[in-house]
């Protein structure tokens, strides 16, 4: 595990060490829809993103950000190329074509946090992290788990007991960012989580999404249509047509 | 469970409306279930309470209307009499007649001629027996016409006078009517239309009366026997050997008037209701399925199986079912308590509960086919961008 004051550059130092990397993705093709329609969402994609670093993805609509992610969190088969997630490679997964196998991998394995609007509106900020706790362990649902920690790190201790109805946009995604972290996931896959905030806001929770990786040893992947917020990102990469490139700027 | 109670809770006005709903179906459920209880008691009473394994009819007599239809001799008493299987065989007269107490008081009566001495006649709570030739033993119920002890009630047509010198306990009614026991003789009278007018029909009058016939043959089968059972063959052979039909005693309640068109009406009424129920449960939770579609994909990306959100699902349609339906079966027995004196209305606990069970379970399908839903429901859908 990195250390977490050191992780940036430690994570910078290694991007090249593919063996080192949490999630591995190499010479990954997905292919969308059919016939006449048929897209080339991703084309060859090759991605390390190594513990404790938040990796940026930036680029225009339609570029294949999503795509990069479905693939990425055990949602959607490559079309070809390999995932790897720690030791783990997703391919076996797929062919055996296990719903529950996949689910299973993405519980214990992996964490997300999706646009705005994607906590349980009849749940509490706790009990939002005590059902992704009950999701993450299907046995040892009697053992008591305390969200209050996990709260706190993020910010939310003191509104625990809120709905996200009560909650503003910021808050509503903190509580996602720490709902995301409930299983200690290797990975963590964060779609525009600045969508619906303002830019103070947007600083706020993507510095707290690196901070988390950076503590915790996550390795992040953060699709963003938000410039602004670069800065508190490890590394920035750019998508267009589906190819993955370093950000030119 | 921790999803569905926390749901229930927080969508409370919508989840109210839809217990609301099933409640209401309950009450009338309850009160379909009085008013067939009701229905039967008023069409059959008569018959439930005797103490009787099965009638025999007269050979090929249609089971409507049996009771009126049909006509057996001595001949067909006997030969019942003789078999093994029978106890005791008895024949009873049945014949609706329409009558004048001396208050004036029209009343409809179903006369039940029995011999005194047979387990037919009946065991009075007030008053005296079957004995008289102008005596007759009355249900309970006629109270309310203002029929008492040595009320005198004059059949129409007829003008035969028979007076009232006992009562049955509780409802004894067939065909809506109540029921008078009479003996078989006097019932023999009235029906070959021999009775004195304007008079009470006396000894003299019962002795020149020469018929050995009566409307079917009560049975009495010896315990374990073959006929007790309702084995079909052993019945179908002393069938034979007699020139009868035999009915069980619940058989032959569809040969009282009118019975079974209104059992089995009640009866689709209460089909619908159910499958009502099952719908418009259904559809809520496809609704509400349909309108968590996104909360259920995140859940399953974050790896909770389809198993998982089906169970939660159903216990959450299981919760609102059983305590609504319960605060409807409540409301109904309120209801119920309060239904006026004289309506055919009668709550049985048994009938009320297997409804209440049909109704939840196939609540509970309807809502299982909407939960189902959750297993189609792809996890990418919770990326806001990849459909
Ligand atoms: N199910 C699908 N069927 C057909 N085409 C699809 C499907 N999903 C994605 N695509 C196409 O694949 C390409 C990549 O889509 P993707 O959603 O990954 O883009 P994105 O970079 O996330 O865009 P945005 O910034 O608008 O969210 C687009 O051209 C899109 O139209
Ligand atoms: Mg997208």
């Amino acid at each position: 595990m990195t250390q977490p004051a050191t992780a940036p550059t430690v994570a910078a130092e290694a991007a090249g060490d593919r063996s080192a990397a949490t999630l591995v993705l190499q010479d990954v093709t997905l292919e969308v829809g059919d016939g006449e329609g048929k897209v080339r969402a991703l084309d060859g994609v090759d991605l390390q993103v190594h513990p404790g670093e938040l990796v940026a993805i930036i680029g225009p609509s339609g570029a294949g950000k999503s795509s990069l992610l479905a693939v990425a969190g055990a949602l959607a088969a490559p079309t070809s190329g390999s995932v790897r997630v720690l030791d783990q490679d997703l391919g076996p997964l797929w062919e055996r074509g296990g719903q529950s196998a996949l689910a299973r991998f993405r519980r214990e394995r992996l964490g997300y946090v999706f646009q705005s609007g994607n906590l349980l509106p009849a749940l509490t900020a706790a009990d939002q992290l005590r059902l992704a706790y009950r999701i993450a362990h299907k046995r040892g649902r009697a053992r008591s788990f305390d969200p209050q920690p996990l709260l706190d790190a993020v910010g939310m201790g003191h509104r625990a007991g809120s709905r996200p109805g009560q909650l503003s946009g910021g808050e509503r995604q903190r509580v996602s960012i720490a709902r995301a972290l409930v299983n200690e996931p290797a990975v963590l896959l964060v779609d525009e989580p600045t969508a619906a905030l303002d830019r103070a806001r947007s600083q706020d929770v993507v510095a707290l999404l690196a901070e988390q990786c950076h503590e915790r040893g996550v390795a992040g992947v953060m699709v963003t249509h938000d410039h602004d917020v670069l800065a508190r990102c490890d590394r920035v990469l750019e998508m267009v047509d589906g190819r993955l490139s370093p950000a030119s700027a | 469970m921790f999803l569905a109670v926390r749901e229930l809770t927080h969508a409370r006005g919508r989840f109210g409306l839809m217990g609301v709903v099933i409640a209401l179906i309950a009450v009338l459920m309850v009160m379909l279930s009085g008013l067939s209880g009701g229905l039967v008691n008023d069409g059959v009473s008569g018959l439930k309470n005797l103490p009787v394994t099965a009638f025999a009819f007269d050979e090929g007599t249609k089971t409507d209307n049996a009771f009126s239809r049909s006509v057996v001799d001595g001949e067909q008493l006997a030969a019942w009499r003789d078999q093994p299987d029978v106890e005791a065989a008895t024949p009873i007269g049945v014949a609706i007649v329409n009558a004048v107490t001396d208050d004036g008081t029209q009343i409809d009566l179903t006369v039940f001629g029995v011999e005194e001495d047979s387990f037919l006649a009946p065991t009075p709570s007030d008053g005296s027996g079957l004995g008289a030739p102008a005596g007759i033993v009355v249900s309970e119920t006629l109270r309310s016409e203002g029929v008492e002890l040595g009320t005198v009630v004059t059949l129409d047509q007829t003008e035969t006078e028979l007076e009232v010198v006992g009562f049955t306990q509780g409802q004894a009614t067939f065909g809506h009517v109540d029921v008078a026991y009479a003996p078989l003789a006097t019932w023999r009278l009235i029906t070959l239309g021999d009775a004195p007018a304007g008079a009470a029909p006396t000894e003299a009058d019962l002795a020149g009366v020469d018929a050995d016939h009566a409307s079917a043959i009560a049975l009495q089968a010896v315990p374990g026997s073959a006929l007790a059972s309702g084995d079909t063959d052993a019945v179908a052979a002393a069938d034979a050997a007699a020139g009868t039909t035999t009915m069980t005693l619940v058989e032959s309640f569809n040969a009282s008037p009118g019975y079974q068109a209104e059992t089995l009406t009640l009866a689709m009424i209460q089909w619908f209701l159910y499958a009502i129920g099952a719908l418009v449960v259904g559809a809520f939770f496809t609704v509400w399925t349909i309108q968590r579609g996104h909360e259920l994909a995140v859940l399953r990306a974050m790896g909770a199986s389809a198993r998982y959100l089906v169970r939660d699902g159903l216990t959450q349609a299981g919760i609102l079912l059983v305590t609504f339906t319960a605060v409807g079966v409540a409301v109904g027995l309120g209801l119920g308590a309060l239904m006026p004196e004289g309506m055919p209305f009668s709550l049985e606990a048994g009938p009320i509960a297997v409804a209440s069970v049909v109704t939840i379970l196939l609540g509970l399908a309807g809502a299982a086919v909407a939960v189902l839903r959750v297993t189609r429901i792809e996890p990418v859908t919770a990326l806001g961008g990849a459909r």
